[in-house]
């Protein structure tokens, strides 16, 4: 057998039972290793279950610091007999099986091309502790321990770790201590002899960034973008946007003397009530937002069409997850664009935001909030389960306290006294944006009645074609002008001069840079493009324009990116390959590289036609 | 319909409220409905009510849903921003209009297909979180604007202009709104108007959610023998539980001649509803008891109207949620920013 032999650079699976208390643990030893020097992308791959199901978490050491998930597993720790023979199956040839042996397995369970470390660990439990939900609980700091004993994790880390987690809480960190040795010493005492090949050694790689989940992140946007009115309605797996927000406000937005608090926070009765709140309390002038998933979008479009129409700033997170209908609720995709860029009936566009990290789900959270009152229209922030719901290393977030919401276009009191003309879909800059007022801005001037019904530019009901077709093309001169305010893509040529290109966007840019830098070292050069939003940047066509095959790379099934880059930019779709990765797990670089890989070896269109 | 606008120009003599308005400066634009349509009614009730409470136009917003009588918001309070939404979506966005100023009135105009049906759920939920509004339905059992279906407050029995019979059960808005915990449920009858206006007006002083169930007859599709939402009908089977007296300041209205005691009401805001009792064993404080007396009229073939439940001293979602006295669409960075330094503490607790 070869063993594999790596140093901080390998992937550990651990298989747990949904429930058990894994995921506190498994997360200490990602932040054990992290603390060592070394990055870890750690992802919880779980069910739409609260106790019983499989659960997996898996966490990739890379130095180099490649954040994407890989594929394959050098360390498997099988804590679940339910998936026992899967997990066993997934490990790669010289890799390693940690499992817990008190009760012995058969031959046939086990390979004997893994190097295979059995701890008796219910048995350890079971002598040392006499509760039974301790029994449970410890059993996974036991492993933890054992692993970091093995891997040459360094113990005042993790103790370090305690110490901070239960400060204050002296029992349960003795507890955790007392846990922790006992699998260090065991291993020390009974593994050490077995040679192992996987190492963790103390590096700087880490820097100055900071571990944190994007829909946290996407909830202190909201905070510090100056959201006041948050509605929504539980959805796996976008909830923990909105408990994140009401958790910063706790500490952000409530004078501490008077307990009054600068937000309001509702907990709708569905999605489609939800968006109605954001939808009332942005048309009065307050910034205000809803997070959801594809089957809440499905449910407010009727809404999304109307704020369209009748231009109401709203804001919607959607982290996204495998669709169609209940999908794959604990899964990810990048499948809803087509669903968010054209929401509701009639002709409808609507701006989306890209981010393809929690850094990118906290600022363009905010830009969000400015950009919908700028553009008086709905925006989404169309993040993904793989990013929102994962901690994920990133730079740390920053403010610039001398930066001003946008408030946009917002008629005054005094505005109107000054005689200024007052039409509410009237364009007056020539930008398409109307200009606004809000209720009670003025006591005899300003007052409109707005609806989803057709009018004039000064909101006079009307059903002339004329005044629709003048409504209508301003709408499409508005989004011409949100295509100047997005979050420009961003583009990383390659290394040497190339006619192949490849577009991508969000939760794909970690393991699209791996792919990347994998291609280069395959002699494939390609230039890149970050998407960051809907509409396109004029860029994003010369991007296109100037190569001749441009892949196009997403997580969904029917490439809905591509549909809208040949929609919107009348491209050929022939030049556009699609890559498309749609299984529910998160896309690696390996796929990716292979895919390209066996793209290019097409002819091109050109080549064809020539 | 009439198409021609009354001139702006008015009598000079034209009496004013203690802010200087005349009536005439809380209407809207000429109503679009049919001759004779409950609604309108209803729209110059509203009117009246700001007028006598010397309401500021500006510092009401109108909100509605779909249909004949989500579209009245145009005709009233032209001087208000006004927002006609999505059917049966009215609630929703009248909620998230009042968190961001909880400073404004808001008065929500709905139907009985816009509420009862499509909106139901919006409905309850409106009521059930002590939304401070005066949510009012225009109730006249069927469809107006799609012409002459059923509705679902329409009665079991009850005839359509084509002469079905309607097998369905109606939903008791009236009820629902007592069981889910609005604080102020009356019903009115738009052939009534001595009678609506104060009901708008308490409305209008109440400090939380506050309801009003209007009948207002359809003319051109709910006003034929057989139906139970035509004038003659609700006229005959009308059965006044209690009259407003009056609110502090408001004129007094003396036109119910029956006697019985009276209740003075103090509300949250200082003033005093007067309440006269026309039914002695309706005690409109108790909402068990009013529930069930207004259900037992019901039964009985009666439609009791009045102000049925109040609790004078409710409050709202604002103190529920308890946001800041300020409105929160005029707080700024410095009420909502946590800056760069509190930042960097939320950076340092994430290595």
């Amino acid at each position: 057998m070869k063993r594999i032999e790596a140093v901080n650079d390998f992937v550990v699976k651990f298989a747990n039972v949904n429930g058990s208390g894994s995921a506190s643990a498994n997360e200490l030893f990602a932040k054990a290793v992290i603390r060592m020097g070394v990055p870890v992308s750690p992802r919880n791959i779980f069910p739409s279950n609260i106790q019983g199901l499989p659960t997996w978490y898996e966490a990739r050491i890379s130095e180099a610091g490649w954040l994407g998930r890989r594929g394959g597993i050098d360390l498997m720790v099988a804590m679940n007999p339910q998936t026992w023979a899967q997990d066993v199956a997934e490990i790669e040839p010289g890799g390693v099986l940690f499992y817990d042996s008190t009760r012995p397995l058969p031959a046939s369970a086990l390979r004997t091309d893994v190097l295979t470390l059995g701890m008796p660990i219910t048995e350890i439990c079971n002598a040392t502790y006499d509760d039974p939900r301790q029994r449970q609980l410890f059993k996974n700091i036991l492993y933890v321990g054992a692993l970091s004993q093995l891997l040459g994790v360094e113990a005042p880390v993790i103790e370090q770790l305690f110490s901070e987690q239960y400060r204050g809480k002296e029992k349960l960190l003795s507890a955790n201590l007392r846990a922790l040795h006992l699998g260090r010493d065991f291993a020390a005492e009974h593994l050490a002899a077995t040679p192992f090949g996987l190492q963790v050694q103390r590096r700087d790689a880490v820097g100055q960034r900071i571990l944190v989940d994007g829909n946290s992140a996407a909830a202190l946007g909201c905070v510090y973008g100056g959201a006041t009115v948050c509605a929504w309605y539980p959805i796996t797996p976008s909830s923990s946007v909105a408990e994140a927000f009401q958790k910063y406000c706790e500490k952000y937005r409530t004078d501490a003397d008077s307990g009054e608090r600068r937000v309001a926070i509702v907990q709708a009765e569905d999605e489609i009530a939800s968006i109605g709140m954001v939808v009332g309390a942005g048309w009065n002038g307050a910034r205000a937002f809803t997070a959801t998933s594809g089957p809440g979008v499905s449910l407010m479009t009727e809404f999304i069409g109307l704020a369209y129409f009748a231009e109401i700033p709203a804001v919607i997170v959607n982290v996204q997850r495998g669709g169609p209908s209940t999908g794959m609720p604990t899964r990810t995709q990048q499948a809803d664009l087509l669903a968010c860029a054209y929401a509701s009936h009639g002709d409808t566009r609507h701006v989306l935001l890209l981010p393809e990290d929690p850094l990118e789900c906290f600022t363009m959270a905010v830009e969000a909030l400015d950009l919908a009152e700028r553009l008086q229209t709905p925006v989404f922030l169309m993040t993904d389960l793989d990013i929102g719901m994962n901690q994920r290393l990133s730079q740390p977030f920053g403010w610039d306290d001398a930066r001003r919401y946008d408030r946009g276009k917002l008629m005054s009191a005094a505005d109107l006294d000054a005689g200024r003309d007052f039409g509410r879909y009237k364009d007056i800059d020539g930008d398409g944006i109307p200009w606004r007022t809000l209720p009670a801005t003025h006591p005899g001037k300003g007052a409109y009645f707005t609806r989803g019904t057709t009018r004039d530019p000064y909101a006079r009901y009307s059903e002339a074609g004329p005044d629709y077709v003048y409504n209508v093309q301003r709408l499409l001169k508005k989004f011409a002008t949100a295509a100047t305010l997005v979050p420009a893509p961003i583009e990383r040529p390659a290394a040497q001069p190339t006619r192949q290109g490849v577009l991508y966007f969000g939760s794909t840019a970690p393991a699209m840079d791996e792919a990347l830098a994998l291609l280069a070292t395959q002699g494939l050069a390609l230039d890149a493009m970050r998407l960051r939003a809907f509409p396109f940047a004029d860029s994003v066509a010369r991007f296109i324009a100037a190569h001749d095959r441009v892949f196009v790379v997403e997580q969904n099934r029917d490439a809905q990116m591509r549909t809208l880059l040949v929609t919107e930019l009348q491209i050929d779709p022939a030049r556009l390959p699609a890559v498309l990765h749609y299984d529910g797990t998160p896309i690696t670089a390996r796929f990716i590289a292979a895919a390209i890989t066996g793209l290019v070896q097409r002819p091109t269109s050109q080549e064809l036609a020539a | 319909m009439t198409y021609i606008a009354k001139p702006r120009l008015h009598h000079p003599a034209l009496q004013t409220n203690r802010l200087g308005f005349t009536r005439r400066d809380y209407e809207g634009k000429v109503s679009t409905l049919c001759a004779g349509c409950g609604h309108d009614s209803i729209s110059a009730a509203i009117v009246q009510a700001c007028w006598q409470l010397a309401i500021e136009p500006h510092r009401v917003a109108k909100l509605s849903g779909i249909g004949c009588s989500s579209k009245t918001p145009d005709y009233f309070l032209g001087a208000s921003h006004g927002f006609n939404t999505v059917h049966g979506r009215m609630p929703s966005v009248l909620t998230g209009a009042n968190l961001a100023n909880r400073e404004l009135l808001y008065l929500g105009v709905s139907g009985d297909g816009d509420s009862a049906s499509i909106g139901l759920g919006q409905f309850a939920h409106a009521m059930r979180r002590g939304v401070r509004m005066v949510y009012i339905v225009e109730n006249n059992g069927v469809y107006g604007l799609t012409k002459g279906q059923f509705s679902a407050t329409a009665d079991r029995g009850s005839l359509s202009k084509k002469g079905v019979a309607n097998p369905d059960t109606p939903v008791d808005l009236v009820a629902l709104a007592l069981q889910l915990g609005a604080t102020y449920v009356a019903r009115g009858f738009s052939g009534d108007k001595t009678q609506l206006v104060p009901l708008i007006e308490g409305a209008m002083r109440h400090g939380g959610a506050a309801f009003i169930d209007v009948i207002s007859p359809c003319v051109a599709f709910n006003n034929h023998p057989g139906s139970t939402r035509s004038y003659e009908y609700v006229r005959d089977h009308e059965e006044a539980l209690s009259r407003i007296d009056f609110i502090d300041l408001a004129p007094e209205v003396k036109a119910e001649p029956a006697p019985g005691d009276t209740i003075d009401l103090p509300q949250a805001d200082g003033r005093t509803l007067r309440l006269r009792r026309l039914h002695l064993d309706h005690d409109p404080t108790d909402r068990l008891s009013a529930l069930a007396h207004v259900q037992q009229l019901q039964a009985a073939g009666e439609i009791p109207t009045g102000l049925l439940f109040v609790d004078p001293q409710a409050g709202d979602l604002h103190a529920a949620l308890q946001t800041c006295a300020r409105p929160l669409n005029q707080l700024t960075e410095a009420d909502l920013c946590p800056g760069s330094a509190a930042l960097a503490k939320i950076n340092a607790a994430l290595r």
